[in-house]
């Protein structure tokens, strides 16, 4: 099993380890629902050094980074990030990811920069993926290895880390970042950009000195209640938000569109892969649509479980669940057929033993 | 990690305790809430039904996983704990802070004592974990 350059640390700090796409990642420290309040209220600090992460430069960066992913990228500046999705040949989703438009200090005139930020369980998948279609005069670097990622997220992360750069971090937009002097170290990139719906900070650094990092956050952090947060609260975070999840809600099957991304799928920028099969989508309409839905019952929908109508006929399928913590109700996202998509439908979730009374709701289920 | 000596365990994790009368507490083990980690709700629909051994009596909800409880020997389910039960003090956590005492699930009128007989002692079921 792989790991980050924080896992001894999170053994030692009593975390319940469990393997994730390959690594060896903390799953909780104090428990889900203490961890999940931390990020809501407070901050919380998550090592999620396993995702990927690919450097693209050259002069026609943006015309690969155009023809791979379904966003508009040449709306980026120098210093914004936008999330995007990595369409396949056939209307699916090969991942999705951040596309990060970086200074040029290191390229020769008429170059450009990128990094990608992709899940970890996908980092082959779309090394190869985004290679294939290289055509274009660009490099393709996978800094992945050398690369770590702390996420701070939470109402008081700019305070809580504000005493470790010069950078003034309340001026840092939302899904945009600073390269800059971080914690003693170099080059961080400080994006204010998460996963948690509740704000803060996601700081890239080489991994030889993540643990170094880690410690200054905390140092730094401690008069504002900072915590580690694992992977289990990460999930019930960005589920509460709607947030999808690769493999879960989105996946080689589903369509942006259907997914709820049509924001990220930009059928007039000019050509990407399956640009045609989402124009159509676009005009003619689509069959199936990822909602989120509340269950009435106490008992939380899984992965898998089948969506019903009243009468019991199956209409979909559940990706995603989990209780709520900031709600405290069971919720959950799945794609139905269009005509249940609409808020307030009442729908019925199988258990495999029983039907469970559902209804459909707007995400994000939680405002922040 | 805690087994207490004086409970029967079975393969799916479930701990019985036997008392007078033919009458058994059953709950999941240490092990069990550990892996499932926090429990935020518990379902028992078998309450006065005669369940038999091997046979799902209920289901435990975690934040992250959805387990069903088996019933280690055939027995009549007489009670829910009310600690647990939704409908009364709900209070599913208990099961993870005192999984062998406050944290039981349901009381059983037990249909065939010698049943037990099939179900681990404490060494057996940590050799089985090891």
């Amino acid at each position: 099993m792989k790991t980050t350059p924080l896992t001894e640390k999170h053994i030692a700090l009593g975390a319940k380890m469990a393997e994730f796409a390959g690594y060896n990642m903390p799953i909780s420290y104090a428990g889900i629902k203490e961890e999940h309040a931390c990020v809501r209220n407070d901050v919380g600090v998550f090592d999620v050094s396993h995702m990927g992460e690919f450097i693209v430069k050259g002069k026609e960066a943006l015309d690969l980074i155009q023809k791979v992913t379904s966003n508009n990228a040449a709306k980026l500046e120098i210093g914004d990030a936008q999330y995007s999705c990595l369409p396949n040949h056939k209307g699916g989703v090969v991942d999705d990811l951040l596309v990060y438009r970086l200074p040029e200090d290191n390229c020769t005139e008429g170059e450009q920069a990128f990094m990608l930020v992709v899940n970890a369980s996908n980092i082959e998948k779309d090394w190869n993926w985004i290679k294939e279609h290289n055509t274009f005069d660009t490099r393709l670097i996978n800094i992945s290895g050398e690369t770590g990622l702390l996420a701070v997220q939470g109402p008081k992360a700019a305070d809580a880390l504000q005493s470790l750069t010069e950078v003034d971090l309340k001026s840092v937009k939302y899904y945009s970042f600073v390269k800059g002097q971080f914690a003693g170290l170099d080059n961080v990139i400080i994006s204010a950009t998460g996963y948690t719906g509740s704000g803060g900070f996601e700081l890239y650094a080489s991994s030889d000195q993540l643990a170094q990092l880690w410690d200054a956050v905390f140092e730094a952090g401690k008069d504002f209640g900072i915590k580690p947060v694992g992977l289990g609260a990460r999930d019930t975070l960005r589920l509460e938000m709607g947030f999808a999840l690769y493999g879960n809600d989105i996946s080689d099957t589903t369509s942006p569109i259907e997914a709820g991304l049509g924001w990220i799928t930009k059928t007039k920028k000019g050509e990407f892969n399956s640009v045609e099969i989402f124009r159509k989508q676009r005009v003619e309409g689509i069959t199936r649509k990822l909602v989120g839905f509340e269950v009435l019952d106490r008992r939380v929908p899984r992965h898998d479980y089948i969506i019903q109508d009243t009468d019991g006929n199956e209409i979909g399928v559940v990706t995603s669940g989990t209780m709520s913590p900031s709600l405290e109700k069971p919720i959950g996202m799945g794609y139905v057929k269009k005509e249940f998509s609409t808020e307030g439908t009442e729908i019925q979730i199988s258990t495999g033993r029983k039907s469970l009374n559902a209804k459909v709701v707007k995400v994000p289920f939680y405002k922040v | 990690m805690n087994f207490p000596v004086d409970l029967k365990y079975s393969e799916e994790h479930e701990w019985i305790r036997v008392g007078d009368d033919d009458t058994a507490y059953i709950g999941i083990t240490d092990h069990a809430q550990s892996e499932l980690g926090e429990l935020v709700y518990v379902e028992v629909d078998t309450l006065g039904d005669e369940v038999a051994k091997d046979d799902i009596f209920g289901t435990v909800e975690a934040v992250k996983t959805t387990s069903d409880l088996y019933m280690p020997v055939s027995g009549t389910v007489l009670e829910f704990n009310p600690k647990i039960d939704e409908a009364e003090d709900d209070e599913p956590g208990l099961i993870n802070s005192d999984p062998y005492g406050d944290g039981w699930i349901i009381k059983v009128k037990l249909s065939d004592p010698s049943e037990l007989d099939s179900l681990m002692d404490s060494e057996a079921y940590q050799a089985l974990l090891a």
